[in-house]
């Protein structure tokens, strides 16, 4: 997950069915060996089948999209975004959750797509860059970005777009501070901060409505 | 800058053979410029609002006439929005990073393991029966590197030789990434392990293991200060080169030191700073038997093209290289790397295309990096602040590749009789450097704006007088930097500067001023295409990319400005090779080398256009101007008919024009295929605020105001938005950034980006700019580049700042709380 915009905020959980699967899979971690035994074997009759490492289907929600796939246990979101829906907008930066390029939203929270498996995002309401927009009309994050310039080379943009865009929606009075804490887990080497600040300011003060096609 | 030579390193490995022939004479002073039919022409000169003056110079006889300043402009000199920001941030630009072509394979590397080695032996049978893997290949020749002098020095060996940890060995291409990732790991490689070498120091030392075997050349060098041909080279020591960039010894620096009243000595030490572009190096190579096509994140689609028909011999016509959207470069992306090698190579053997890209770790390892350095700078002066001496004395290491140097800055920004600069290579197992922003000049004006902040206080002058007193060279720049003396200076606040040091509690508060130097250069040759067609359409054509810079936009506002017509409504295509060759996006040259191309195209497509209108609105074509997208006869506003409409009226099937970049009406003090020099250079001032915790050693910058000039802006809003990223990169090799070597094992241990430490939105100081419009009378834009002086001024000013605030010097970068607290122990 990339770092929450605001810390006071629970972080979103992990989709509670994959984890349940991946420990009642796995079936030799220390809490499966506390288990009762008739707890043990109730659960292993109810549980859904092992993945992996074959592709399994797999049903997303993407941008209000329901969309069916062939996916390994192993793959990230991003990777899915990237690699088998075309959807190349979504940028990895780093691949391990430290420069937030990947940033999309779940269920309106935003998530490092490079650090989420496929299958945990079951369940949930994947948003991208390419759905952020209702067709030609901007969001008005999207909007200030083009206004202020707060985008040089555009490889990070997609990933400020998206928590700016997620606080400007939670929080339409944020201030600097708030807009410095909602993008601290991003990396850009352009140098585009100062402009990624005013544009948010900027959208936030216009009323930032949200848009998301979630 | 009288006469220069190009070592700014812009063009990387992938240079032609012709242009290093060209390059080994060494300096070769420019010929006369722009031969041929010429006119008198007066042309504006001067900084705008500070009494424009006239001069006249011989131009070429159609040159379009010069422009006004800006504020009697449409088009130019506005901040228009960037016209690819809208893909940018809906996800629909198309980076190199996202291509993905039916049947493309993802290849992956090979990397070595060991800093040093001979490879006795290459087994690929495991990888190859892989199941997915449609191709592997072994690396002939290792790019960008240093090469031996003597071409048989290494004749025996079957495989290259293995000079640092990370470097390239072979490569697979596979179905799936996953399946590239695993045959990978399944080639076997049998290693004859040398000693190695990684830190400055140690490779200095006589006994130190050697990097090469005998002396080497790098005549393309990327790191910066550069090595003419030639130079001894003992161990892994290579120099002293005692011309930067061409910029010779001069005077006698013993009399010069004794001649002094003052003088300061000191040594000066800098980190190894990696390029970090959030898009990584990657190319896309399609083989096909009609020709190959290379989807690169470059920095220069020539020099793509140019080095694959090079190593690949093929004609250049049978290459095509397409970069809509680069991910940044700042120096690192020249030429097709051994990433795009191996892709060709792979895309070659599988008869499908091959994605390569560098991940982080590779990045880090093998994209390039700024040497590192150790200065021991001396300066003398006398009483009343006037320069008797400079001599520097610097080492750095680019790895296995050369062009440490730093003494140009030295050489060349103050008015002194007697210089003196030996500056060498040191070569280390580590991987090779490459150009950025700025090479060699950052590293120098650190050491050298220190020393002379410190001479100010030695002669009780306060150091922004000093400056004015010191630098006088008859330069377009140095002209700029007294007016942003002045203006900085008071902006920021500069008279409530306390004496060093007088901040009572642990927390001490600091201003420091440095300044700024840059070549002015031009990519000699490229061209640009403008068309208009038969239904109205303008749209304009060039090879160069967008790096992040706004090249589209600013194509656009120049062509847009002689039609009359919106920025918005011009074609403005770059990223292809098949269009006329662009300049290249290194040595802040792109705006100062396209835009007089653009602008001459455009005005003589508007030219012919006024004559065939002619008819049709009954007036001389003279008469016919183009205004606020309408067409009229000057003077007569009854005239007036849109430009479509105008233009399809006219029945005209295409109007084409192509105009190449021009020399400077001044002409050049030096002239080379890619790269003219300007007599004249690119100014800027800096001026900072830091708070330092002498208590933690935690360095704040908190104010940063920063004074340039680019020439005539094209684009304001976009040159902000430039001077905002090199002062957030100074801010950050300042503070934060350094390449950690793990000795032992030659391997970086810091080698992503949440180790390798970059200034983020919290440690963003509050920046503001302030920006000359100077028009040089140059060319018939006058623009000039602004991305590299942004970033040379500020680790010294944050310095000079850091000085002011605790009385005491810090001559390490970065400031780290460990090398901060030892500072303020001395």
């Amino acid at each position: 997950m990339a770092p929450s915009d605001d810390d006071s905020d629970p972080k979103p959980q992990l989709p509670r069915l994959s984890r349940r699967a991946f420990f009642q899979g796995a079936g030799a971690s220390a809490l499966t060996a506390t288990l009762a035994q008739s707890v043990a074997e109730a659960a292993t009759a109810a549980a859904p089948a092992v993945l992996g490492p074959e592709p399994s289907p797999l049903s997303l929600s993407v941008n209000g999209r329901t969309v069916s796939l062939q996916v390994d246990p192993a793959t990230t979101l991003a990777e899915v975004l990237r690699n088998q829906l075309g959807m190349t907008g979504t940028k990895v930066g780093c691949d391990r959750g430290a420069c937030s390029a990947c940033t999309v939203w779940l269920d309106g929270e935003v998530a490092a797509s490079c650090m989420t498996l496929a299958y945990d995002a079951r369940g949930w309401k994947v948003t991208t860059i390419e759905g952020l927009a209702r067709g030609d009309e901007l969001h008005p994050v999207q909007r200030a970005f083009v206004e202020n310039d707060a985008l040089q080379c555009g490889f990070c943009t997609p990933g400020m777009v998206m928590s700016c865009a997620a606080l400007v929606e939670r929080n339409p009075k944020c201030t600097l501070e708030d807009v410095k804490q909602a993008v601290s887990g991003h990396l850009c080497r352009c140098g585009t901060y100062p402009n990624v600040f005013k544009a948010t300011l900027a959208a936030a003060k216009g009323g930032g409505k949200p848009k998301g096609n979630s | 800058m009288q006469s220069v030579k190009d070592t700014t390193g812009t063009v990387g490995s992938g240079r032609s053979a012709e242009e290093k022939k060209e390059e080994q004479p060494g300096p070769q002073p420019a010929p006369p410029p722009n031969p041929g039919p010429s006119r008198q022409q007066v042309l504006p000169y001067g900084i705008v609002g500070e009494g424009l003056k006239e001069v006249t110079r011989r131009v070429p006889l159609d040159e379009p006439p010069p422009l006004p300043e800006n504020a009697k402009l449409k088009s130019i000199g506005k901040p228009v929005s960037r016209l690819d920001a809208v893909e940018k941030v809906t996800g629909k630009a198309r980076y190199t990073f996202d291509i993905q072509l039916p049947g493309m394979l993802w290849g992956r590397r090979l990397v070595s393991s060991l800093p040093h080695a001979r490879i006795k032996s290459i087994d690929t049978s495991a990888a190859e029966r892989y199941p997915g893997v449609r191709a592997v290949h072994i690396l002939e020749s290792v790019l960008a590197t240093a090469k031996l002098r003597d071409p048989n020095a290494e004749k025996g060996n079957r495989y290259p030789t293995i000079r640092y940890a990370g470097q390239p060995i072979a490569a697979v291409a596979a179905d799936t990434a996953r399946a590239a990732e695993a045959a990978v790991r399944l080639i076997k490689v049998e290693y004859e392990p040398l000693p190695h070498v990684t830190g400055l120091e140690e490779a200095m030392k006589e006994n130190a293991p050697r990097v090469f075997p005998g002396p080497t050349e790098q005549p393309a060098t990327a790191g910066g200060g550069g090595a003419p041909p030639g130079l001894p080279q003992k161990g892994n020591v290579r120099g002293p080169d005692t011309k930067p960039r061409g910029m010779g010894p001069r005077g006698d620096i013993a009399q010069g030191l004794r001649d002094a009243d003052v003088v300061v000595e000191a040594e000066y030490r800098t980190q190894v700073q990696t390029h970090v572009p959030m898009e990584p190096h990657g190319l896309v190579a399609d083989w096909r038997d009609e020709g190959l096509t290379l989807y690169a994140s470059t920095q220069h689609l020539g020099s793509v093209r140019d080095e694959a028909a090079e190593l690949l011999e093929l004609p250049r016509s049978k290459i095509r290289v397409v970069s809509d959207f680069t991910g940044g470069g700042f120096g690192a992306k020249y030429g097709i790397g051994n990433y795009g090698l191996l892709a060709i190579h792979l895309s070659r053997k599988a008869k499908a295309p091959v994605r390569m890209v560098m991940d982080r770790r590779e990045e880090h390892v093998s994209g390039g990096h700024r040497p590192n350095s150790l200065q021991r700078l001396k300066l003398g002066a006398k009483r009343d602040g006037t320069l008797t001496a400079i001599q520097l004395q610097a080492h750095g290491s680019g790895g296995v590749a050369g062009g440490a140097g730093v003494g140009f800055c030295h050489s060349t920004l103050y008015e002194c009789p007697n210089v003196h600069v030996e500056q060498y290579d040191v070569f280390t197992n580590t991987g090779p450097c490459a150009a950025f922003r700025a090479p060699g000049q950052v590293q120098g004006i650190f050491s050298l704006e220190q020393s002379v902040d410190e001479l100010a206080e030695k002669l009780g002058m306060d150091p922004v007088a000093l400056r004015g007193k010191i630098d006088v060279s008859k330069t377009d720049d140095a002209l700029a930097r007294a007016h942003e003396r002045r203006l900085g200076a008071e902006r920021f606040g500069w008279s409530k500067r306390k004496p060093a040091g007088s901040d009572k509690g642990p927390i001490k508060r600091g201003m420091g001023f440095a300044q700024s130097q840059w070549l002015y250069l031009v990519h000699p040759n490229i061209a640009c295409e403008v068309r208009v067609s038969g239904d109205g359409s303008v749209e304009a054509f060039c090879a160069t990319q967008d790096i992040g810079t706004g090249t589209r936009t600013i194509l656009a506002q120049v062509v847009a400005e002689e039609f009359g017509l919106r920025p918005e409504e011009i074609g403005s295509h770059i990223g292809d090779s098949r269009y006329p060759a662009g300049p290249a996006s290194g040595g802040s040259r792109v705006t100062s080398s396209l835009t007089p191309a653009a602008r001459n195209a455009a005005y003589r497509c508007a030219r012919e256009l006024a004559t065939r209108l002619a008819p049709l609105l009954k007036a001389n074509p003279d008469d016919i101007v183009f205004a606020e997208g309408k067409v009229m006869v000057k003077g007569k506003i009854s005239s007036a008919m849109p430009f479509r409409e105008a233009v399809k009226k006219a029945g005209i099937e295409e109007i084409s024009h192509r105009a190449e970049r021009r020399d400077d009406y001044e002409g050049y003090a030096m002239k080379m295929p890619t790269i003219a020099i300007s007599r004249h250079g690119i100014g800027g001032v800096q001026f900072a605020e830091v708070a330092v915790d002498t208590e933690t050693g935690i360095v704040k910058v908190e104010r940063i105001v920063a004074v340039h000039d680019c020439g005539r802006p094209i684009n304001p809003k976009l040159v902000e938005s430039q001077i905002y990223g090199g002062v957030i990169q100074g801010v950050s090799y300042a503070l934060y950034e350094e390449r950690h070597l793990d000795a032992a094992s030659g391997h970086q241990l810091n080698a992503n980006v949440d180790q390798y430490k970059i200034v983020g939105a919290r440690e963003v100081p509050t920046i503001e700019v302030l920006l000359l419009e100077q028009l040089g009378a140059q060319s018939s834009t006058d623009a000039r580049g602004v991305a590299e002086p942004a970033n040379v001024a500020t680790a010294a000013a944050v310095a000079n700042a850091f000085y002011n605030a605790t009385g005491k010097r810090i001559r390490t970068l970065p400031m780290t709380p460990a090398n901060v607290l030892a500072a303020l122990r001395t």
